[in-house]
């Protein structure tokens, strides 16, 4: 386990620094001068010449790049040219919408596919089966930021029941800020969950076929105990590997959905960055973003490993 | 054809995508009002025998711009999935031959794109060349170029092992014509299940892009665009925020099923 262990982290180092270097340098060649766009177009130049200087503009392309690195590293980071704070502070107030949103759209996935999936598998090519599998195409068709439009249109519009947008700030209103981020969990999990019963399904059909299962009912165990013992344990691995595959999906689903319920998260300050040329924002955004769905790749790479000895002695 | 027939899931996604193709083709000929032709005089109107999906804003009729926007989320699926396969294809294939580093940092490469949703990629590409249609499509084709190189990779492997490619070696064809005669031929129905699908999450992923304003941009006519502009009129008209989208979730769910079918078809244990 350890040479497994120090092989993977140094994987994982790599990929950081590759995503790192890449969102740097693609940046980096961008038209348009950041203290350009600071200053404004009435800037004389020798005020820009100072402002360049000042930022590190002047420097050569490995200097910028150390410095950002060790910046961000330190968690001084850039600062944002619009809001004129650190970029790091503005990406933890945002991550106190967009992290909520992400639990509980996985945790409403989580509920709506596993009882959906397991009772498709023990219904398999019945109409309970056929139904669920049609809801879930439905659900694979239907974009996110669509079915949230449907959810304002049906649920405050027509009902009332929910905010149409906005966020009142876990501080100063808790329920309120709550009851805002349940429509779009909603529209993201209903999408997370179609796949996620697809997969339950086929992993507790695959299990079901298992030697052990079929000793299990041998034994004269209940259905319900081969079922929530034997099965599930053995068929949820592959769905929490998907669960945690998912996360990137999830934080582009964020983004859009964001817009959609105007919730200041981190979708919504990128995606005002672009339009500010908030160029700082930009990139320390998009590497939170990748650096996060990397991450989360590699614990779930190593839980697997954990569970199935197989895989971390393969090699 | 008969025998493809017969699967369900093929004959509704053959049924739903003609329907998109052909409302498509026809819109390049005809629609029942130029699509973005403003009408001031009626603006916001709903449904009617006049304007059978209503008027937006502007007055537009929205049946016209479904349709010319159906052209628009064809363009970008063929595209974007052309960029992929092409790309993919190539890094497949040349890891699959030569393995080693080659394939240890083709494999690495791609597990570093699938880092980067397509979001993600279109946002920065967008930050660079400025939001366009053209960027989206670049920025969605990249990030299909490890789905098509890993599924080349994985079935050209097999291939290789295989005795038809003994034999061909055996009776003198060169590697470069075993590549191209025997291992591509064998990849075509993989690759078409998975083009099919990534068509449809193509058409997916445009329309989220639009919706945010990084893609087609007005007054050409998206589904994803057309949405973002009926939200502000959502209390009025909420039919405006009804069509664009189920035009959206129809055609991706006929490439779905077609692509499904097309796997059921070929060969149940293939994927």
């Amino acid at each position: 386990m350890p040479k497994y262990l120090i092989k993977k982290i140094f994987t994982l180092g790599m990929l950081l620094f590759l995503v790192s270097w890449i969102i740097f340098s693609v940046l980096f060649i961008l038209p348009g001068d950041p203290a350009q766009i600071i200053l404004g177009i009435h800037a004389t130049p020798e005020t820009l010449a100072n402002l360049r200087s000042e930022l590190g503009l002047d420097q050569p392309f490995l200097v910028q790049y150390a410095d950002w690195i060790g910046g961000t590293l330190s968690g001084l980071g850039s600062r944002s040219i619009h809001y004129d704070i650190p970029v790091f502070d503005l990406i933890l107030s945002r991550l106190a919408v967009t992290g909520p949103l992400a639990l509980m759209a996985m945790l409403i996935a989580v509920v709506i596919s596993l009882p959906l999936g397991i009772f498709a598998a023990r219904h398999q090519n019945r109409a309970g089966d056929i139904s669920v599998m049609t809801f879930t195409q439905m659900g694979l068709a239907t974009p996110e930021f669509w079915l949230g439009i449907l959810l304002i249109l049906f649920f405050s519009i027509k009902l009332g029941l929910f905010p149409a947008g906005g966020f009142p700030g876990w501080m100063t209103d808790f329920k309120g800020s709550f009851t805002s981020l349940l429509l779009p969990a909603f529209a993201l999990g209903v999408v997370r969950a179609s796949i996620l019963t697809r997969v339950t399904r086929s992993s507790v059909l695959d299990v079901l076929q298992e030697d052990y299962i079929r000793t299990a009912r041998a034994k004269g165990l209940r259905e319900r105990t081969v079922m929530y013992v034997h099965a599930l344990r053995n068929a949820l691995i592959p769905v929490l590997t998907i669960l945690g595959l998912q996360m990137g999906q999830l934080l582009a689903g964020a983004i859009i959905i964001e817009n959609v319920f105007y919730l200041p998260g981190l979708g919504r300050l990128v995606f005002q960055a672009i339009g500010q040329r908030d160029l700082p924002v930009v990139r320390e955004i998009v590497l939170f973003m990748a650096a996060a769905v990397v991450i989360v790749h590699f614990l779930v790479d190593l839980a697997y490993a954990f569970i199935d000895p197989r895989i971390r002695l393969e090699r | 054809m008969k025998k493809h027939l017969r699967n369900f899931n093929f004959r509704c996604g053959v049924v739903l995508t003609a329907v998109v193709v052909l409302s498509a083709a026809v819109s390049l000929f005809w629609t029942p009002y130029e699509a973005n032709t403003m009408d001031p005089r009626h603006r916001l109107e709903a449904p009617s025998f006049r304007h059978l999906l209503g008027t937006d804003q502007y007055g537009r009729d929205i049946m016209s711009r479904v349709m010319v926007g159906a052209v628009n989320s064809i363009v970008v699926g063929l595209a974007t999935v052309a960029i992929g396969m092409l790309a993919g294809v190539a890094l497949g294939l040349v890891a699959a031959y030569f393995g080693k580093w080659a394939d240890e940092s083709i494999m690495r490469f791609s597990d570093l794109l699938f880092g980067f949703p397509a979001v993600l990629t279109a946002i920065l590409i967008s930050a660079i060349w400025g939001p366009s249609v053209g960027n989206v499509m670049v920025a969605i084709g990249i990030f299909y170029i490890p789905v098509f190189a890993r599924l080349t990779r994985a079935v050209a492997l097999t291939l290789w092992g295989r005795e038809f490619i003994d034999a061909a070696r055996a009776s003198g064809s060169s590697e470069w014509t075993i590549t191209v005669r025997h291992v591509l031929p064998n990849l075509m129905s993989p690759l078409m299940v998975q083009a099919t699908i990534q068509f449809a999450v193509a058409i997916l992923a445009e329309a989220g892009l639009s919706y945010l304003g990084l893609g087609t941009q007005p007054p050409h006519a998206s589904w994803g665009r057309m949405l973002y502009e009926a939200q502000t009129f959502m209390e009025i008209s909420p039919w405006m925020s009804i069509f664009p989208g189920i035009a959206i979730a129809w055609t991706v769910l006929g490439f779905n099923l077609l692509g499904d079918g097309i796997r059921d078809n070929l060969d149940p244990y293939m994927l």
